[in-house]
């Protein structure tokens, strides 16, 4: 339906199909006992119109035919009868007035409308019930925060019931995208059902962190005074991401990937040697000197309190050795630890030490799958995040076979591009395809999309990253059953351009076109 | 995790776009002194203005309308006060001087793109010998604009003698397989001439959707386009994109491909396309269009009579390419027509039966055509002034190149040029380093090399990646196309179009980056 067709066509448009909804998070979540619907009632979801665009697909679902009408100037999104939530909950307040804003469109067409000939009744609210007597209104979504949620849409009245907030955000998007012509938007991983924001924010190239404790660290390894993150922007960031139900994990990537540090932090980095001279270059952080931990205990401290999630991801990858070989320094130090001439001995030293560090802050860490791999003596509650395409199945099984929890995103570098529909290879993953017993499988918690920065700015981060992502999305929300390359081609091309009518510029899957091309131009 | 360290750190990192004076694409020829001066540009009182002497003045709309483009490009971040500053310069003003006549007409193939640009504290001049020289001129002198720390706008003294190494630097869009706002298409046009391409290829019609509103069969995008109403480009839209070219020294080229990909015109169009059989019944599919009917050639008469009408430049592009003939063979009443034509099983004789049918067509109305390579692949009798598209890559391109030119055509470049087709990493290295001359052949055929395009074909591109997909990337082909063919050391280029993009970016265009780095002005943000 284009735009150009005008009020009467865009509010035809508005039904909610009914529907029974059970969604859960990956592999978690306890969906409440399902209600009975009239049999003769419901039909498959496959012939109706709206659910032809659900994504991720919901754990369970049925549909009838039956259509309802919305209509904006009656239709209320409200706390049910018995929730422990009411409207001191912010959160929830915000998430209403969103999808709110996202069904019937923020400017709001508040004009006199017609009944559609096909609608049979009116949904005239959506009652939202949160079960838990702790709601997490003002808490952080968390690794254990419970997504479930079940939603039963009939006549006049929609219910929404979850355990805790977290649970509705993940409903409430659900409901937007049962709703026909949906409008508007702002952030794309909600709408994707993705919980957690990887912030790879500081690497080698720049550090656009700026730290309170170390404020030379962006001023100096920075690109520019333009090019940082302020505490507020963190703050933002983290609060923005909050109200979606989405986890930031900030990463520190130590002791390689830390050229950037060194402008703003002397004596950081390993001089590296060329011959009995000092080259002028540096490699990675110096792991020999107290002065390196007094550092790294100070700033992540800093980390520690200003980003509240309960894990950070402490890097550990790509470490080269070379550096460390030409000083004499650490060679007398490799010496007097009895590290003979094996440098990885010397990357677990400062690893643990950097653990220890991270640990007495209450936190818990992620790492790279090299610091496994190099058998640095983990905390048990580790997450390993296993990144290495070659093999990653036998590096999950070795991962998951010692006791640490697993991550994946070796599958998943959304930067690799080609030419072509490259979201199947994404979509077609199975994480848990991997040689282990049921435990194991256990401890593989997720995965992540990973878009690094090489070749990736504001320009082109948009369309590349939607919705290509998306795939990935639904890999880890839906049911390991959902697979079928047809279904999820005609649902994530209504998705993608669901996303587009909400302004965000998710690229086309193929040749086609959306009712509404690229608002934002 | 970061593959990045393996693969190409080895590659400079640059940073920040340093003073101005890095060209894209390079001039022919520029002389600095080793120490040039530097003379202050002073945003309210410059101006741009025409020489005593000059062949044309004040009312020429290409050059009025340059002029008030390139003074925003330059100044767009003057604030007020700055403009207040008295500076001492005599660097106030640009005087152009156009040696011929002529700002109401068309860019054509043979149109003078030449031009010289003499910068001094004393004067600033800018030499053309047509309008679209000057404003390729203009383009260069933003170019050599910098702004120093203070905030202060400066030009170095230089001398520049520039022209086009080839006539032809095209770029194609293809508005079927995705429908391209207008918009898209105008902001398209803009970087086309900040990269000093001169031919805008419009691929506007193909199997997917007709978005083209045609007046002589309204029914083709009203049943053919995605949508009649809100998909489709009016006639006032196709004005529209010819004078906002014109006015940037760009040519218009329309391109309407058959006898293949044109399953959108069959709605719009009945019996125009060939009915496919299964067996003896008709399978309710459609294939290229019907050669055997005489409806068919009087409905293309209509339509080219008014595509020659609508577009002005002397070429039509008539497509020609890949011309399936699997429906052909199944169709009975086909069957027939081959046997009453002798034309055996070869059904390239039946292809090159419409094509020629065609050809004749558009010659009456007075055009010249371009045609993909099949045309001539297929033994098509073809005008030798036709010009022949090369786009595939088997076999080798430069064999066809070759062929195309030995035989006596003119030829253009596309096949190393698909910029729909992306990978990893820097590919706009591999278009950057093409040499189109490098084929056997005499001088003369290297003669009839008339330039080349980069293709953005629209399978997998819509106006949500259009922009970064296409720039800097297609600035590889516009240097390739424009440069001198000693022009191609790539550190420098890295260096410069890294810049380039960066100037893109300050001129709100959302060019994507090269590799590692940033820019002064990053893309949107809040």
């Amino acid at each position: 339906m284009g735009r150009a067709m005008g009020v009467a066509g865009l509010l035809a448009g508005l039904l909610l199909v009914p529907a029974v909804l059970l969604g859960a998070g990956f592999g978690r979540g306890e969906p409440p006992p399902d209600p009975q619907p009239a049999p003769s009632e419901w039909g498959t979801g496959s012939d109706a119109v709206p659910e032809d665009s659900l994504w991720p697909l919901p754990q369970s679902l049925r549909t009838s035919r039956l259509r309802l009408q919305l209509a904006p100037e009656r239709f209320q999104v409200v706390h049910g009868a018995g929730s422990s939530a009411g409207p001191a909950c912010g959160l929830l307040q915000d998430a209403f007035r969103r999808y709110y804003e996202y069904v019937f469109g923020r400017s709001g067409w508040r004009k006199p409308h017609r009944a559609s000939p096909s609608a049979r009744g009116e949904l005239s609210q959506l009652q939202v019930v949160i079960a838990s007597p702790e709601p997490g209104c003002d808490g952080f979504p968390h690794l254990a925060s419970n997504e479930a949620y079940h939603l039963t849409v009939t006549e006049p009245v929609a219910i929404l019931k979850a355990d805790e907030v977290w649970g509705a955000l993940r409903g409430l998007e659900t409901f937007s995208q049962l709703v026909h012509e949906d409008d508007y938007g702002s952030d794309a991983m909600a709408f994707n059902k993705f919980n957690v924001l990887h912030w790879h924010i500081v690497d080698d190239q720049s550090f656009p962190y700026q730290s309170i404790s170390f404020p030379e660290l962006s001023n100096k390894g920075a690109y520019s005074y333009n090019h940082v993150y302020t505490p507020t922007d963190v703050r933002l960031v983290i609060e923005y991401a909050r109200l979606r139900g989405i986890r930031v994990i900030p990463e520190f990537d130590t002791p390689g990937h830390t050229q950037s540090w060194g402008k703003g932090q002397k004596d950081l980095l390993t001089p590296c040697y060329s011959g009995e001279q000092p080259s002028g270059s540096f490699g990675p952080v110096n792991p020999i000197l107290n002065s390196t931990y007094d550092f790294m205990a100070t700033l992540f401290k800093e980390i520690s309190s200003v980003f509240p999630d309960a894990y950070i991801h402490l890097g550990g990858d790509e470490v080269s050795f070379n550096c460390w070989k030409s000083n004499p320094e650490v060679k007398d130090f490799m010496k007097k630890q009895g590290f003979g001439i094996d440098y990885a001995k010397l990357e677990s030293y400062y690893v643990q030490k950097i653990l220890d560090i991270v640990s007495s802050y209450n936190k818990g860490y992620m790492v790279w799958q090299e610091v496994f791999d190099n058998n640095a003596e983990l905390k048990p509650d580790t997450v390993v995040e296993v990144w290495m395409a070659n093999n990653y199945a036998h590096e999950l099984s070795r991962v998951t076979r010692a006791g640490f929890t697993a991550i994946l995103a070796a599958p998943w570098y959304l930067d690799y591009i080609s030419y072509g529909q490259d979201w199947t290879k994404y979509y077609r993953v199975e994480p848990l395809n991997f040689p282990g017993s049921e435990k194991q499988k256990r401890l593989l918690i997720g995965g992540e999309a990973c878009l690094w920065g090489e070749y990736v700015d504001a320009t082109n981060l948009t369309p590349r990253l939607w919705p290509r992502a998306s795939a990935v999305g639904e890999r880890l929300w839906s049911s390991r059953n959902v697979t079928n390359l047809e279904d999820a081609y005609k649902r994530l091309s209504n998705h993608r351009c669901r996303m587009l009518s909400r302004g965000i510029a998710a690229e086309p899957l193929f040749v086609g076109y959306c009712p509404h091309e690229a608002r934002w131009q | 995790m970061a593959p990045v360290a393996i693969a190409a750190r080895a590659l400079l990192l640059l940073a920040a776009v340093g003073p101005a004076a890095a060209l894209w694409p390079q001039p022919q020829l520029q002389r600095s002194p080793p120490a040039p001066a530097r003379c202050p540009l002073p945003p309210a009182r410059f101006r741009f203005a025409h020489a005593a002497g000059s062949a044309v003045g004040p009312g020429c709309a290409v050059l009025d309308e340059a002029f008030q483009r390139y003074w925003a490009l330059i100044f767009a971040a003057a604030r007020p006060a700055e403009n207040k500053q008295p500076w001492r310069t005599s660097c106030t003003e640009l005087l152009i001087s156009v040696a011929t006549p002529g700002c109401n007409g068309f860019p054509n193939l043979d149109s003078k793109e030449s031009y010289k640009l003499n910068i001094s504290r004393d004067s600033m001049l800018l030499y053309a010998d047509a309008v679209w020289g000057a404003l390729r001129g203009l383009e260069t002198f933003s170019q050599l604009v910098g702004r120093d720390e203070n905030g202060m706008y400066y030009i170095n003294e230089t001398e520049i003698v520039d022209f086009p190494r080839f006539p032809h630097r095209g770029l194609l869009l293809d508005t079927s397989r995705h429908y391209l706002p207008l918009k898209a298409i105008l902001e398209t046009l803009d970087v086309m001439a900040y990269n000093k391409l001169n031919v805008f290829h419009w691929h506007i019609v193909d199997d997917p959707s007709f978005p083209y509103e045609s007046f002589t069969f309204p029914e083709l995008s009203r049943q053919g386009a995605f949508n009649a109403m809100s998909h489709v480009y009016t006639a006032s839209d196709v004005q529209t994109v010819i004078e906002y070219a014109r006015l940037r020294g760009i040519r218009v080229i329309a391109e309407f491909d058959t006898p293949g990909h044109t399953l959108s015109w069959g709605p719009g169009a009945p019996g125009l396309l060939t009915p496919c059989y299964l067996g003896k019944d008709p399978s309710g599919t459609y294939g290229p269009i019907n050669p055997i009917f005489n409806t068919t050639y009087q409905f293309v008469t209509s339509l080219f009579q008014e595509i020659s009408s609508v577009f002005p430049d002397y070429f039509i592009h008539l497509g020609g390419d890949e011309v399936d003939f699997t429906c052909w063979k199944s169709n009975p009443d086909i069957l027939v027509f081959m046997k009453k034509m002798g034309f055996g099983e070869d059904y390239t004789k039946l292809e090159s039966y419409y094509i020629q049918r065609l050809l004749d067509i558009v010659s009456s109305l007075g055009k010249g055509y371009m045609v993909w390579q099949e045309v001539f692949d297929n033994g098509v009798k073809v005008r030798p002034d036709t010009i022949i598209h090369v786009w595939k890559n088997k076999p080798p391109y430069a064999e066809e190149m070759a062929n195309v030119t030995k035989a006596g055509y003119r030829a253009l470049l596309s096949a190393p040029w698909y910029l729909n087709r992306i990978s990893y990493g820097q590919d706009w290295m591999a278009a950057y380093q093409v040499e189109p001359l490098k084929f056997n052949g005499s001088t003369k055929q290297k003669d009839l090399v008339i330039g080349g395009e980069a293709c953005m074909w629209g399978e997998y591109v819509d106006v949500t990646n259009l922009t970064p997909r296409l720039w800097p990337r297609a600035g590889a082909v516009a240097e390739r196309l424009w440069s001198n063919a000693t022009v191609r050391n790539l550190q420098d280029a890295y260096v410069r179009l890294a810049d380039f993009r960066c100037e893109l970016l300050r001129r709100g265009v959302q060019a994507e980056p090269l590799f590692i780095g940033y820019c002064d002005h990053e893309f949107g943000g809040f």
